[in-house]
């Protein structure tokens, strides 16, 4: 009888809820935010989510997308690589979002990945990675190796860059460092560098005492050729790091480090008048200057209520991201992942870098690449970048196993890692 | 007669032009300092270096510290920034020119090798400088930046110097140029001289020096002998190095350990919250720091940590006392409860943070006199920040061990721990005991947050990186004995940073805890087990 009441209760209460369910499922498009906003990576991903809010903010403002609002659906994945999956199938299944933009470690995009492959869903990643993959549900808009890491090391090769011979490659000990590390040891020997003049090592997460080795390093520069530090250091380890060179009394003119995580965001942690001079790699910076720029910081400042907040990297990459699906929709009409996916290929945006962002059929962007040295004011001014975007490659050329792989998910290739097409061109 | 002063007169002509050229050459040559290219840049910085005109100083420290701009019309200031605005001055004699809109002139940029270039030519330039310090470092520079006739300029320099240690720098600079550019007998002097330097300059010039090809065989053997001398030494102040890591390591484990060494160690509160106050204690130094910034002339701002370690110990002491009162003192005996009940405490201390401050790191600086560091042992690089904080460290643990063993409150301390009825019956407020023993132990916690946010990040996280580490201090050395938690947290520095160099940082870390389970399993009390009564209860 009781449980005859309850479920006659439940009846009722879904019959009187469903109509305004399906009012607001007619109402708005949902988009997903799956970035963590406690636990260790919150201090880099609360921004990215700030970041996404923004834009949706932005959209509405000028009247939403095909006449709907857009809503946003932010969940904490808090970090915790397992539950990212968790999270990623609550947004899709229970919130029915059109699209989720998230993650920031490799480690957590490879959890949700087998999610959206299964539930056909699509994912936006914002974060510069190691590449060696490309899914049919995931447009990554962050850098690839040959975007970020290839280039730095030739700029440091050049004359310019001090023409360095003897490398550091210092990381964190996970995926994104000992891949990007991988590849840069094959380009390195490549180029003729000798293995005695190639030194890797790598620490823990959130590693906090530097003293050995920031004394190993001065010791292997000290062996009479030009040394530089190739740095995939991550998150919060950076800090204490720079904090210890500083100390050490490194100049960046006589051992310059090159990182390829420590944005805008990062240094606002650190005191960098000891730092001048040290350089970053990445595809847009803040004190770029164009109108497309000053318009991004102006919008950001105002949602943010604050002139102190920076802008980074990975926030340009959402901003890239966000924008390119919203064309995506608008130009395909509606928001079925199949039609969306088709309408990406070929989608430009003029990005605050001043360069217009194009979206290729590997699911990666043809994007610019800058070198930057810190300043004292803890921004970064431009030394050298790239005539034109770079095209992105999911596989990279210089590592063995990957010979022959292509990520192209047009006829007749449809794939993104495969080394034949899946598709026979019929000619008659 | 008259022939010799018509001969005079033109003589003194020709001298006038000569002069006047090289002034246009030299303004000329700042001016190129604002070029485009980095080439012209490096091409206009050396010739002023081999210049040689003192005048061309300030110039070529503005444009290494990035306060060198171009004007439209072609010329360099330098500019000293005010708000929107920028105060323009003349780049040789300082002279002031007005003031221009920020977007009116353009910075003159820079990079490492430009950078190096202006070392090399300051170097040059001030080497005979009335200023002692400008001319040590001097001749500290000209090791780095050795050109084909750095020898005759050094040797000049060399012949009018009084001071001992700028004589030294120069002799070995002097001995680095001549390495490369002076005969054989010179170059066998030159390495006897440098062999017994152990600078890291010198290491890599005589690699640099090894790796050339073509060496007369005399002075290839002087050379293979030196360098087996300087690397037997630096293999032995690489050791003392090693050790002074690992008791800095080891002092800043004990600072992060000896809060919990008190809550958790005389107590037995199992405090998940510990590193939460160290958090604390690290945010209240900011927020110390920013008063300083705001509010008091700039010339104080070096001595804000002097005030924030016993502001961080008030406050986080105040929350420990409310956390005490409010949860702890209902959880007594029941150590499931209270682990759990103070994790969630630790975690809505987080986010309190991240609501009132923001999840991105804070600044917190280095005052002035913790900046840098110094050569010991002639190779060996101590930091001022570390060795400051392991004297503070000593402070820390010597007044501890002053306020337990010699004042009233230690005693009531000690006597509730190892027999609360007792004491109670004695006459002594057990509650009020407990209370204020939380609040020393999350008082220390908070000053060990000052010394943290002085190597470290300052974020909401910063507690959750050292309580681990902790714990461990805390259970190794032997639960309940603040001697046992100094010698464990100085033991595993030191163990951790010996390992460091062998096995990397990551087994290194592996091997030690390793090493601790099996420590433990042997001893289950720790180094120092309390023995007696209190140990049975």
């Amino acid at each position: 009888m009781r449980a005859g009441k309850a479920i006659g209760a439940l009846a009722l209460a879904s019959a009187l809820m469903l109509p305004g369910a399906w009012a607001q499922a007619e109402d708005t498009i949902k988009v997903g935010v799956l970035h963590s906003l406690s636990g260790t990576m919150a201090i880099s991903e609360t921004t990215l989510k700030d970041t996404v809010l923004m834009m949706v903010d932005d959209i509405n403002k000028k009247g939403g997308l095909l006449g709907k609002k857009v809503e946003a659906v932010v969940v904490d994945p808090a970090s915790n690589w397992p539950l990212f999956a968790e999270k990623a199938r609550e947004l899709i299944q229970k919130n029915g979002v059109a699209v989720v933009f998230g993650c920031w470690t490799s480690v957590s995009r490879k959890s949700v990945l087998p999610v959206f492959e299964e539930l056909n869903s699509l994912l936006f990643y914002p974060v510069q990675y190691e590449g060696e993959e490309s899914s049919n549900n995931v447009f990554y808009t962050g850098a690839a190796p040959n975007q970020q890491a290839i280039p730095a090391v030739e700029y440091l090769m050049s004359k310019d860059g001090g023409e360095v011979k003897r490398w550091v490659l210092e990381g964190t000990d996970y995926v994104y460092p000992r891949t990007t590390n991988k590849i840069l040891e094959a380009f390195l020997k490549s180029k003729g560098v000798a293995a005695e003049d190639i030194m890797i090592n790598y620490t823990p997460f959130g590693f906090a005492d530097w003293q050995t080795e920031v004394a190993t390093i001065k010791k292997f520069a000290s062996a009479g050729k030009k040394t530089a530090v190739v740095s995939t250091i991550n998150g919060d380890a950076n800090v204490p790091f720079y904090k210890e060179l500083a100390n050490a009394g490194i100049k960046a003119s006589d051992i310059p480090v090159v990182a390829f995580s420590v944005g805008e965001e990062e240094l606002a942690g650190i005191d960098t008048k000891n730092l001048v001079g040290h350089l970053a790699a990445w595809n847009y910076f803040e004190s770029v200057k164009n109108p497309v720029n000053d318009a991004f910081i102006k919008q950001w400042h105002g949602f943010i209520k604050s002139d102190k907040r920076v802008t980074n990297d990975p926030m340009e990459a959402t901003y890239i991201g966000f924008k390119m699906w919203a064309q995506a929709v608008a130009q395909a009409g509606t928001t079925e992942v199949n039609a969306v996916r088709q309408a990406m290929y070929g989608q430009t945006v003029k990005a605050p870098s001043g360069f217009m962002a194009v979206m290729n059929t590997n699911h990666h962007l043809s994007k610019p690449v800058m070198i930057g040295e810190i300043q004292a004011n803890g921004q970064f001014d431009i030394v050298w970048q790239t005539k034109g975007p770079i095209k992105a490659d999911a596989w990279s050329p210089f590592l063995p196993e990957d010979k022959g792989k292509v990520a192209d998910w047009s006829f007749p290739w449809v794939c993104g890692n495969c080394t034949e097409p899946k598709y026979k061109v019929l000619t008659d | 007669m008259v022939g010799l002063r018509r001969l005079l007169l033109a003589t003194i002509a020709i001298l006038a032009m000569a002069a006047s050229a090289r002034a246009d050459d030299f303004h000329d040559l700042i001016d190129r300092l604002g070029a485009e290219s980095f080439d012209a840049k490096v091409q206009a910085v050396d010739a002023l270096g081999e210049l040689g005109d003192g005048r061309a100083v300030p110039a070529l420290k503005a444009l290494s510290d990035g306060l060198l701009y171009r004007t439209a019309d072609g010329h360099v200031v330098v500019v000293e920034p005010a708000g929107d605005t920028y105060r323009l001055f003349a780049p040789v004699d300082h002279g002031g020119l007005g003031e221009a809109k920020s977007g009116a002139v353009d910075k003159v940029r820079v990079n490492n090798r430009l950078r190096g270039s202006i070392t090399g030519a300051l170097s040059r330039l001030t080497m005979v400088s009335a200023s002692r310090d400008d001319r040590l470092n001097a001749a500290r520079d000209a090791l780095k930046h050795l050109s084909a006739d750095s020898a005759p300029a050094l040797e000049r320099a060399l012949e009018g110097e009084k001071d001992p240690e700028v004589r030294q720098a120069l002799t070995v600079a002097l001995s680095a140029a001549r390495l490369t550019t002076g005969t054989n007998e010179q170059r066998i002097a030159a390495i006897s001289v440098l062999a017994q330097s152990t600078d890291s300059e010198v290491r890599s010039l005589l690699g640099r020096l090894a790796n050339s090809g073509d060496l007369d065989p005399g002075v290839r053997k002087a050379l293979e002998a030196a360098r087996r001398g300087l690397e037997q030494r630096l293999m032995w102040i690489g050791f003392a190095e090693n050790l002074f890591q690992g008791l800095s390591l080891g002092s800043v484990l004990l600072l992060a350990a000896i809060g919990l060494a008190i809550t958790f160690g005389v107590m037995g509160v199992i405090n998940m919250a510990h590193g939460e106050m160290l958090m604390l204690g690290a945010y209240t130094t900011f927020v110390v720091q920013e008063v300083f910034r705001a509010f008091l002339p700039p010339s104080w701002i070096d001595s804000y940590l002097i005030v924030s370690a016993p502001a961080a110990f008030l406050v986080t002491g105040a929350v420990g006392i409310v956390l005490e009162r409010s949860v702890i003192r209902f959880l007594y005996k029941r150590p499931l409860e209270t682990m759990l009940a103070t994790w969630g405490v630790s975690l809505i201390l987080q986010q309190a943070v991240r609501v009132v401050f923001g999840s991105p790191n804070k600044e917190v600086s280095n005052p002035s006199w913790m900046t840098g560091g110094f050569t010991w042992l002639g190779g060996a690089t101590i930091t001022w920040n570390r060795l400051v904080i392991l004297g503070f460290c000593a402070v820390v643990m010597l007044c501890l061990a002053v306020l337990l063993r010699k004042t009233s409150f230690g005693l009531h301390m000690r006597a509730v721990t190892q027999n609360r009825d007792m004491a109670a019956v004695m006459g002594i407020p057990t509650a009020r005991i407990d209370a204020l023993t939380f609040g020393l132990g999350s008082g220390i916690a908070g000053i060990g947050g000052v010394a943290l946010s002085q190597i470290g990040n300052v974020s909401p996280n910063l507690g959750t990186i050292y309580i681990v580490d902790s714990f461990l201090v805390v259970v190794f050395g032997g639960v309940g004995n603040l001697m046992g938690t100094l010698v464990g947290a100085l033991s595993l520095g030191v163990v951790n940073k010996l390992l460091e160099p062998v096995a990397g940082a990551v087994l290194g870390k592996v091997a030690v805890l390793l090493a601790i389970i099996l420590f433990i399993q042997k001893r289950p009390r720790g180094l120092f087990a309390l023995k007696g009564r209190a140990a049975e209860s």
